[in-house]
């Protein structure tokens, strides 16, 4: 796996490279408030958020090792920081981390069962 | 920073400015990629030429799970590019600005790559204060301690994700997905939070169709969806 990843690695680098060389190149030509690029956001978010529920929902790799209800509880209680400690987005991920965390070492001592 | 400071009083000002809380941001959400990127397979020069190269975490973060999916290499290399399409009109609208006084394009075709939300922001807000040279000067400085932070949250994710007890590697992964969640949540405009809605519930079932494309399939029929919804509803609303 490891020999294909450095070329699709460096391709994607380059992909990204693309919008910012087109950015300085094309800077005088277009408008960045323009209906391209609100589609253009629209679509890069979605996917974003689609990946980001897949992630969440139906992890592929070790977080596939947690039960789905510790994944969402733990989110739950991240926007729950986040909303209630005046919308900081850090103390809001480290309490949806730490409870993600402190989840998995209960369970495994045995404490929740699962 | 004073208006119209240069040498060393930009470059003291643009490593404090970064040194708050744009690295300390880069730090945690880097470590949870550095996690994720041990956890989907990649090495760590791999990880770590992500960061610099990609530059731009939702990029990355497409990398990292495509490429442990297996999906096939064009619908990775499409859904890394389109995660940070947002780079061209951020370029658009600020490389100008670093444009000014300068005599070969070459410079920016470089100093392009350091540009990410971060680096961005901090450069619009300085821009005002600095002549084309300061601003330049500003924005390398800037741009290369934020990559810096970068740099040593991939590596310690990375590393911490092989050394520390399993829930720990856990919490450490999950960062990626919690972060975004709430990056999300702070997100203003019509037409972006009926895409993100939109993908959020496109993205697991489309996921299950096609493992290969679903990502991608879920930017364009979200995205172009809530594009069209945001055009037409507000529309609507106005007739009686």
């Amino acid at each position: 796996m490891e020999s294909s990843a450095w070329p699709l690695l460096l391709s994607a680098i380059a992909a990204t490279y693309v919008w910012r060389a087109l950015g300085v190149l094309l800077s005088a030509r277009i408008d960045p408030q323009g209906d391209l690029f609100q589609w253009v956001t629209c679509v890069s978010y979605a996917m974003l958020a689609g990946l980001i529920a897949r992630m969440t929902v139906m992890p592929l790799g070790v977080l596939a090792e947690t039960p789905l209800v510790d994944r969402l509880v733990a989110m739950a209680i991240a926007f729950a920081v986040y909303f209630g400690w005046r919308r900081k987005v850090l103390p809001g991920v480290a309490a949806g981390v730490a409870a993600l965390i402190l989840f998995a070492m209960v369970r495994e001592n045995g404490l929740l069962g699962g | 920073m004073p208006e119209g400071s240069t040498g060393r009083v930009v470059v003291r000002c643009a490593i404090l400015d970064a040194l708050g809380l744009p690295s300390l941001v880069l730090l945690a959400s880097m470590t949870g990629f550095g996690s994720l990127a041990r956890e989907s397979s990649l090495s760590l020069e791999l990880a770590l030429l992500s960061t610099a190269g990609v530059w731009g975490l939702p990029g990355q973060l497409a990398f990292a799970e495509l490429y442990a999916a297996g999906s096939e290499a064009v619908a990775v290399v499409m859904a890394v590019s389109l995660a940070n399409a947002r780079f061209l009109p951020m370029a658009v609208s600020f490389m100008p600005l670093l444009q000014v006084g300068l005599v070969r394009r070459a410079w920016l075709m470089a100093l392009v790559q350091l540009l990410s939300v971060n680096t961005w922001a901090a450069g619009l807000r300085v821009s005002p204060l600095l002549s084309g040279r300061e601003r330049r000067r500003y924005f390398a400085v800037f741009g290369g301690v934020c990559m810096t932070a970068a740099l040593i949250g991939t590596a310690t994710g990375y590393l911490a994700a092989g050394a520390m007890p399993r829930p720990v590697t856990f919490g450490l992964v999950f960062l990626n997905p919690v972060f975004f969640a709430l990056i999300f949540a702070d997100m203003r405009g019509h037409a972006t939070a009926i895409a993100l809605a939109m993908g959020a519930v496109l993205g697991p079932l489309l996921h299950l169709v096609s493992p290969d494309w679903g990502v991608l399939a879920t930017g364009l029929i979200a995205g172009t969806g809530a594009f069209w919804l945001a055009r037409v509803l507000p529309a609507r609303r106005q007739r009686p």
